[in-house]
């Protein structure tokens, strides 16, 4: 039940929204909108599907390998379970979440009405659901068994002839420009529609991320269109782009691929970053601490981002002197990665942490993305890397930072914003529930891959011999996948739950900082009535302390309890 | 409305009962994982080096890692909302902030250094000892701008050629063989490593690390397996996905005496010189694979 604590009865900040009321026309509503919000709700829900379709996928992965020489899925149905997860884990789930979060929650945050182009913004939306609908089209015919990164030539016509890698080509395609025009539209809105007052030392960090995750899109995606249009053509129109007998290069398309797949990595983990920094400090009762060093940070690793591609490569014929380069400007990444843990902690430090859900994913995040960032720099060292690239070690170590870091950061979100968008709190009970056992399972299932790839499983095999501790190891793994795939899928059922049935929220039930949170849960289609001038990163802040110096009420602490329970 | 659902304190137990189940099954899993902490090692000076390498970088790491979590642990449980308590409103500190960049660049330098230094035992072949294969005919000169020949410049070559889904070995004489390699024992190996359809990737966890063969490029490494472990099979397979056999694609490595060594390639290379005769006009073109066994076996 909703409780209200016997708080000081005290002037909340009274929101001046108004919705105006338009005939209600059901589904043509969502299908024909162009409101930021309700096109961030499309790209969050359909993220999401995406999210439980690629989590079943890789619960059958993880149940054939439960056991060695497992005849449960042949070979290639396997490889197309890790291509379409992979796939999907990256260009249907984490950046459309992203741009889901960045689309409902920039505008809002920074005093604007909309995106800046909203037409464009729907269609970045529908482009981003074709591209989803093409590739899962492929199921009725044939996969793409390649793996994510597609590499050439086993990507090309000569050894994967049926449509498959051609679904794969079009989805990055169309989430490519889904993206770009996505990424177009942030920095445009960011640069130019910020309320009066909100400097570029006045934008709320997620902002910051979001700006930085569309800046790198907007550099990175060329190169992989280009390079999947070169496969195109070499799979279908003659060409001989990655064909080494005919003069081509294989290695022509691991650079281009990851010359974008390295910034996707960051397009996937900064707005995460911004998450975090948002709702540490609103759960700490305290001010972010060195806002201006964890904004440089971002920016900063964005700017690493683009240097580091061939780190992936290391065990490729490259010039001694080349693999020295990449590993120096790999390690370098952990510098303001580094800076930006230990200010996310100083945050926590001396705060008066309330432990609501959101806290819970934000320190999952903080604990176990850090791992991932360890064994980030162990692989960054290239001997190193020789032996454990392409293993398991690899494995464990993406998904300590996609899973550990990526996904908290999206649940953080999630708990976080969830009242804004709905009006409703998220269930804390099952909130809890689902971040304990995500907890457990994720640390159960990946710590462990650490070790069978140092012991010398690689990946992508979808069987392996009953030698060493292989069996055990991986039926551990199986089972922890099983115990974060409940957690998961309790926080999805908390949402369906909760949407009709949680507890009402008011404007701001987290006393947060931020500008969203000024005015009604859900906002109304305009946003704002009046949109205040901005005077500080804590715009909230100062607008419940002006009312109440101006009603003469109580000057509350910022540490008293909040009023509203969930 | 969330009568329904388990209470705060039902969910405490939960995840206190969890958490020391994972503790407890994390230390009785902790001797077994003592040799799952480093990579492979003991066929060849560079598998050491790396896993010497790794071993520092480690300990670095498992530092900055519980350094860091104990932290935030800290922080968490000391920070927690109580009665009376009041947040301090700091907004940074310049001076904290840059110690820890400048703590976080010492490490990322001590690393490099470490690394580094480790380099060219790694990267570059030793010179093969004293009881090693003395040259044979195809002992060849190493020639590569990235790895410096053996001092001395003696090595043997030995050209590995992934193809789906089984590896192929090409010793000096022409002799060849599929899937298990056979080596001499205090010898520098050099690699030559090719494929000729799609990509795939040596490796042999215990004499070092992977070196993709990838089609139109030759990828080099070595290794040099210690006098005392002739006789042993070192195992591995291919860790590039390849297609559907990808899983099945083994490499073995058989270490045996130079004596041994020299015996198997001219017995190896009488064996497909008969092969070869037996087929028929028409088959003569095709591929002929040894008799498995033949040769091998005489080794032991």
């Amino acid at each position: 039940m909703a409780t209200t604590t016997a708080a000081p009865a005290r002037a909340l900040p009274q929101v001046a929204a108004h919705a105006v009321k338009n005939p209600r026309r059901g589904w043509l509503d969502w299908v024909t909108t162009v409101d930021h919000k309700k096109i961030g709700i499309m790209y969050l829900v359909t993220a999401w599907v995406f999210f439980m379709v690629g989590g079943v996928e890789a619960l059958l992965i993880r149940v054939q390998l439960g056991a060695p020489d497992n005849t449960f899925l042949d070979p290639q149905t396997y490889n197309e379970l890790f291509t379409m997860h992979g796939t999907t884990m990256v260009f249907l789930f984490v950046v459309p979440m992203m741009a889901g979060f960045g689309n409902y929650i920039v505008p809002l945050m920074i005093g604007a009405r909309d995106m800046a182009f909203p037409r464009l913004n729907a269609l970045s939306y529908w482009l981003f659901l074709a591209g989803g609908i093409v590739f899962y089209a492929s199921l009725l015919w044939s996969p793409p068994a390649a793996g994510w990164t597609s590499y050439a030539p086993l990507s090309d016509n000569a050894y994967l002839p049926n449509g498959g890698i051609d679904a794969w080509i079009f989805l990055i395609h169309l989430t490519g420009i889904s993206s770009l025009l996505g990424a177009i539209n942030f920095y445009a809105t960011i640069a130019n529609m910020r309320a009066p007052g909100m400097g570029w030392g006045r934008l709320p960090l997620f902002c910051w991320a979001i700006l930085t995750f569309a800046i790198l899109l907007i550099l990175a995606l060329p190169t992989i269109a280009a390079a999947v249009t070169l496969l195109l053509t070499d799979r279908h129109f003659g060409t001989h782009f990655y064909d080494a007998s005919q003069g081509g290069s294989p290695l022509l398309w691991q650079h281009l691929f990851w010359f974008f797949g390295h910034p996707e990595v960051y397009i996937m983990i900064l707005p995460g970053f911004g998450i975090i920094s948002e709702v540490l400090p609103v759960f700490a009762r305290k001010p972010i601490f060195g806002y201006k060093a964890i904004a440089g940070a971002t920016v900063g690793i964005a700017f690493l981002s683009m240097l580091v591609w061939a780190h992936h490569m290391f065990a490729t014929p490259t010039a001694t002197a080349v693999l020295a380069f990449f590993m120096l400007s790999s390690m370098l990444i952990g510098i303001p990665t580094g800076i930006k843990i230990f200010n996310w902690i100083a945050t926590l430090w001396r705060g008066q942490l309330e432990f609501k859900t959101p806290l819970y994913w934000g320190c999952g995040f903080l604990a176990f993305f850090t791992l991932g960032g360890v064994s980030g720099v162990i692989l960054a060292i290239f001997p190193i890397d020789w032996q454990v690239t392409d293993t398991y070690f690899v494995v464990a170590h993406f998904h300590y930072v996609l899973v550990a870091g990526s996904v908290n950061a999206i649940m953080c979100g999630l708990y976080y914003w969830f009242p804004k968008m709905t009006g409703r709190y998220l269930s804390e009970t099952l909130g809890k529930l689902s971040f304990w056992l995500a907890f457990i399972g994720f640390n159960v299932t990946f710590l462990i891959q650490h070790s069978l790839g140092l012991s010398g499983m690689p990946r992508r095999i979808y069987e392996y011999p009953d030698v060493g501790h292989w069996a055990t190891w991986n039926l551990i793994s199986t089972v922890g996948s099983f115990i974060l795939g409940l957690g998961v899928l309790i926080t999805a059922i908390n949402v369906v739950r909760s949407v009709k049935h949680g507890a009402k929220a008011g404007p701001d039930p987290w006393r947060a900082n931020t500008l969203e949170w000024f005015t009604t849960s859900p906002p109304p289609v305009n946003n704002f009535d009046v949109i205040p001038r901005v005077r500080s990163v804590e715009p909230m802040k100062d607008i419940r302390r002006s009312i109440e110096r101006r009603t003469g009420a109580d000057q509350p602490a910022e540490t008293t309890a909040p009023a509203i329970r969930a | 409305m969330q009568r329904a659902l388990p209470s705060a304190r039902f969910l405490r137990r939960v995840a206190i009962v969890a958490l020391a189940a994972l503790a407890v099954g994390l230390a009785a899993a902790g001797p077994a994982l003592a040799g799952a902490l480093t990579p492979e090692s003991g066929g060849s000076p560079n598998a050491d080096d790396i896993a010497g390498l790794y071993k520092i970088v480690l300990a670095l790491a498992l530092i900055v890692l519980f350094g860091v979590e104990g932290l935030l642990l800290y922080t968490v449980i000391r920070f927690r909302s109580r009665k009376g308590m009041v947040a301090a409103q700091i907004h940074g500190n310049t001076r904290l902030e840059i110690g820890w960049t400048v703590g976080a660049a010492v490490i990322v330098v001590v690393l490099s250094i470490v690394a580094f230094a480790k380099l060219a035992a790694i990267n570059d072949p030793p010179r093969t000892g004293a009881n090693g294969l003395v040259p044979v005919a195809g002992g060849a000169i190493v020639a590569s701008v990235d790895q410096p020949p053996p001092p001395g410049g003696k090595g043997l070559n030995i050209d590995v050629n992934g193809q789906q889904y089984i590896w192929r070995y090409v010793y000096p004489n022409g002799a060849f063989s599929y899937e298990e390699m056979v080596a001499p024992t205090d010898t520098t190996v050099i690699l030559r490593i090719r494929s000729q359809d799609v990509a795939h990737s040596w490796w042999i966890p215990k004499l070092g690390g992977k070196f993709d063969a990838i089609p139109g490029y030759t990828n080099k490494t070595w290794f040099k397996i210690p006098a005392d472990k002739a006789g042993t099979t070192f195992r591995g397979q291919c860790a590039e996905l390849c297609g559907n056999g990808h899983a099945n694609m083994y490499a073995r490595v058989r270490a045996v005496t130079p004596a041994q060594f020299k015996a198997y390639l001219i017995c190896q290379k009488g064996l497909i010189a008969q092969a070869q005769k037996a087929t028929t006009p028409a088959n003569r073109n095709k591929p002929v694979v040894p008799p498995p066994g033949g040769c091998r076996d005489s080794l032991s």
